[in-house]
């Protein structure tokens, strides 16, 4: 009979390779952090530069929370980390207002009441922000492809349509 | 002069009698043709801007200088008994400062006593075993593989009938059936009822556990200050949770002040106090640091609660005409391991329709799986659903419309307990909503659009629930000397636009204009006591108390500026935000007034008056759907949703508009693609998580039309307002699978309609 493996148990000591100096530039700005090469792009920005409005919704890529540009583009923050970010433009719902001028997005996020509890909302408007960018007159059917990554549990999916073809109006204009 | 009298509170389809006490007079109910000029318009949320920049601070935002971290081990087993826990690895780990569990923490009885804060006997995979304090999460994370836990892994049940047999594995040792019987409703004779039926039909429906996935977890961050202890917690009801963690911890009330600004949303699931609160708490305690304990969102999906799965079987007798004279209604629950309530599904079944004779059997039962909490509108979306999918069946049956047999057994008073209702605008919905989706031309729209493989199909179904709010629930209405105002009130905001409509309301009444009030809650240091926001209540409950206040404040300030203007008071009135002498026309700034008066402050009281006695107090609406269904794929697309409710008057059109469109969005997702599953063998759940767990996305939303029968309630308070945030979700699956039924021309009586489940029933045709 087949003894039974005996399974090693990892040592009671700290793991990997310990802190490291990260350099990151967030909204235009450089900020140096030193953390752990495990740090996620998402932990770094919410608990090192204390830019909470991006959220932790999952931590496993699913939900659309963590959404931060990087290099114009729309990622999970929570599926980067830190270390593969140096170098890089990282924008965050922080960087989209200029002093109390909020963003034609954020303004029609406002008046189509476009969330509810708003805790999904910094990675909606960013969302929207990169598909406007790239194509300023989208579709309603594009703005729902561009946002099927941002997961809203209080189902304001439709008031995000009407607010995001606003803007791109008004972006126009 | 206070009085206090009794009164019928309904919360969760269940009717509690309190005593209460109100404080002053309350106000004559605002006349149906009242003339507004703030309250009934659609109003942006007056936190709008600090929901879209990231300003907004959610409980997981909070940090505090020196705050650490703590996570919880859980059971992998679905019932286990600690032999022993050996935590020495763990604590050695550097960065650890705490490492809690059943041998070291204070024993502190929870969920009404059926288990601890950590038990040693753990009965569901998930159930809380340890929990480790550290500098950061990744060191918490390290520290949780090092913690060794001898179990001894007991027997286990999962489905609810089995766990109803002699011989059955235990949950709990006072068996697993709640409270030790069903809950039985009759009226009149059911067999007597079924004698006299020319039609019966027969069916048994069964729900899926659905997961409440609130995008901000459950959690606490918790501080003390000497004695006394601060949490922010992302709760429904910040007075409960300062109740139970005084209790856990053996403090006095006034020692633990509750906060939560901004919630991720919520649904049911945050309407007591979770574990890791107390957790956060004792935590802090040991360590003199803020400790912050937040699950991830795999434990939320094990351990936050969710909507019970249900077997439900309905018989229905009807004369030939549609009279109904028979209903009887067993509904089975899985509660999972532990509750607060029975959480049966058979309300709709006794209060929706005319029916003489009436049995109703709610059979709750424990088992070892995750635990049952409020889901939005609990019982009633499974209950309707089964219903309503009965009613289609019988109307079938008896070759009439399905619309027609509702309308022939429509209640004109509450067929449970006699009363009249206050309001009841449902007839108006069915019209409106028929209307809207182009019920008449069904069939002709049906035979145009189908083909071979795509069917097209429509279908209905009603909804009735409370809603009604009620006291105690009590607000402060504050003029501030630069001429602002401030609403102070215990309720919370749980992103339904609570803020919003209490400053409505309390503008309309100052005649300022709403960029002049601000809105303070969520806070119990605020003094205020308010209900939780659950049940459909919050506006109805509070909203009245702000309009007191506001009139006692608007009271004050008139008498006051009479005096200090020497205007006499008939002379004088407020206007868009000041004062206007109405002989003279001139315009008089608030803040002059006080300008005399050296920081002189105006403070309204208010209190949220009884509701009316006998009489019941519902809300109503029907929704209606069409769909298609490809007969290859088995795939049901919702084309078009079409909503009309009926709860009291509107006071903002636009926030109305968002519940109601979120709860047909979470309805759909009940319908068509969520339901949590369990490997049966091992007790264990296979997708708790957003990637496995389906909820909707911005790409499966159809075409949702929405609208209010707008019927301010002369009676149920002084607004005229019902609840909206349970109502919208009710109705959704029942109409979406009466659709679905009437696409393919048989039934599918299990939820979610999935694509195998309709290849299945084709198959078998």
């Amino acid at each position: 009979m087949a003894k039974a493996v005996k399974l090693r148990k990892p040592q009671a000591q700290k793991r990997g390779p310990g802190k490291t100096p990260v350099s990151l530039k967030v909204n235009h700005g450089l900020h140096t952090i030193f953390v752990e090469p495990r740090r996620t792009l998402l932990d770094a920005l919410r608990k090192d530069l204390g830019l909470i409005g991006t959220k932790k919704g999952c931590d496993e890529g699913t939900c659309g929370s963590c959404t931060v540009l990087f290099d114009g583009k729309p990622v999970y923050a929570c599926l980067m980390l830190a270390i593969e970010c140096e170098g890089h433009e990282i924008e965050t719902i922080e960087g989209l207002s200029q002093g109390d001028q909020i963003h034609p997005i954020q303004q029609a996020f406002i008046e189509h009441d476009a969330f509810q509890c708003g805790f999904c909302t910094p990675g909606q408007i960013l969302s929207v922000k990169a598909l406007l960018d790239a194509n300023p007159s989208p579709s309603a059917d594009d703005v729902k492809r561009a946002v099927s990554g941002n997961l809203c549990r209080c189902g304001a999916y439709p008031k995000i349509v009407q607010a995001a073809l606003k803007a791109a109006e008004r972006l126009k204009s | 002069m206070a009085r206090v009298v009794k009164t019928q509170v309904e919360f969760e389809g269940r009717f509690y009698d309190e005593y209460v006490v109100i404080e002053g007079e309350d106000l004559p109910a605002w006349r149906a043709d009242e003339k507004f000029s703030i309250v009934g318009q659609s109003q942006t949320r007056i936190d709008g801007v600090e929901r879209v920049t990231g300003a907004a601070k959610f409980t997981h935002d909070i940090q505090l200088p020196g705050m650490l971290y703590g996570k919880i081990l859980r059971s992998p087993h679905p019932h286990a008994r600690i032999k022993s826990i050996d935590t020495k690895r763990a604590e050695r780990l550097p960065g650890v400062r705490a490492v809690l569990h059943y041998q070291n923490a204070p024993k502190i009885p929870w969920r009404m006593g059926l288990t601890l804060l950590f038990d040693q006997t753990l009965r569901y995979a998930g159930d809380e075993v340890a929990c480790v304090i550290a500098d950061d999460e990744e060191i918490c994370e390290d520290a949780l593989d090092l913690i060794e836990v001898n179990y001894e892994v007991l027997p286990f049940v999962l489905d609810p009938v089995k766990a109803l047999e002699p011989g059955a594995p235990k949950v709990h040792d006072s068996g697993n059936l709640f409270q030790g019987a069903p809950e039985i409703y009759e009226r009149g004779e059911i067999e007597k009822g079924f004698a006299e039926a020319d039609v019966i039909v027969e069916g048994t429906f069964r729900t899926q556990v659905a997961l409440h996935n609130c995008m901000e977890t459950h959690g606490s961050v918790a501080t003390w200050e000497g004695e006394s202890l601060t949490i922010w917690d992302s709760t429904q009801h910040i007075f409960g949770v300062r109740d139970t963690v005084a209790q856990a911890l053996k403090l006095p009330k006034h020692k633990v002040r509750v906060r939560k600004q901004y919630m991720g949303g919520g649904f049911g699931s945050k309407n007591s106090a979770g574990k890791y609160a107390v957790m956060a708490a004792l935590a802090a305690k040991m360590t003199g640091r803020p400790v912050r304990v937040v699950l991830d969102r795999h434990e939320e999906n094990l351990a936050a609660g969710n909507r019970p799965s249900s077997i439900q079987t309905l018989k229905v007798g009807a004369k030939r005409d549609g009279a109904l004279t028979a209903i009887y209604h067993k509904s089975i629950v899985n509660l999972g391991a532990y509750t607060a309530w029975g959480g049966g599904t058979t309300g709709p079944t006794r209060r929706l329709y005319v029916c003489p004779h009436i049995k109703t059997e709610d059979v709750c039962v424990f088992t070892n799986l995750g635990p049952f909490s409020a889901f939005r509108a609990p019982g009633y979306v499974e209950g309707t659903f089964a219903l309503e999918s009965m009613i289609d069946e019988l109307a079938q049956k008896l070759n009439l419309d399905s619309l027609e047999l509702r309308l022939r057994n429509y209640a004109e008073i509450d067929p449970a307990t006699g009363w009249p209702y206050t309001t009841k605008g449902l007839r108006q919905a069915y019209h409106r909503g028929a209307t809207l989706i182009d019920w008449q031309k069904r069939t002709a729209l049906k035979e145009k659009d189908s083909t071979d493989t795509k069917k097209i199909g429509f279908g209905m179904a009603s909804q009735i629930w409370g809603g009604s709010g009620g006291p105690p629930a009590y607000a402060l209405v504050k003029i501030n000397p630069d001429g602002t105002a401030v609403v102070i009130t215990g309720t919370q905001d749980i992103g339904t636009g609570t803020k919003t409509a209490l400053a409505q309301v309390a503008a309309e009444t100052l005649h300022f204009p709403i960029s002049l009030v601000k809105v303070e809650l969520g806070d119990t240091q605020l003094g205020v006591y308010s209900p939780l926001s659950a049940g459909s209540m919050t506006l109805a409950s509070v909203g009245p108390a702000v309009r007191v206040a506001a009139e006692d404040a608007r009271k004050q300030l008139m008498d006051v500026a009479s005096q200090t203007l020497e205007m006499p008071l008939d002379e004088l009135e407020i206007d868009r935000g000041e004062f206007l002498n109405t002989r003279t026309r001139e315009r008089i700034a608030i803040k002059t007034i006080f300008e005399k008066l050296q920081n002189f402050m105006i403070i309204g009281r208010g209190a949220r008056g009884p509701n009316p006695e006998k009489k019941s107090v519902n809300t109503f609406g029907a929704q209606f759907a069409q769909v298609e269904v490809d007969t290859e794929t088995g795939r049901v697309s919702v084309q078009k949703i079409v909503a009309v409710h009926e709860s009291g008057r509107v006071i903002n059109p636009l926030a109305i508009s968002s519940q109601l469109e979120g709860g047909i969005i979470q309805g759909l997702g009940f319908a068509l693609t969520e339901q949590r599953i369990v490997d049966e063998r091992f007790g264990l759940v296979l997708n708790g998580n957003l990637e496995m767990y389906k909820v909707p996305t911005a790409q499966d939303v159809p075409e949702i039309i929405t609208e209010m029968i707008d019927m301010p309630d002369p009676e149920v308070n002084n607004l005229g307002v019902k609840g909206v945030g349970e109502p919208p979700i009710i109705p959704t699956a029942g109409a979406i699978a009466n659709a679905v039924a009437d696409a393919l021309g048989r039934r599918i009586c299990e939820l979610p309609l999935t694509p195998d489940r309709i290849l299945k029933a084709l198959e078998s045709q």
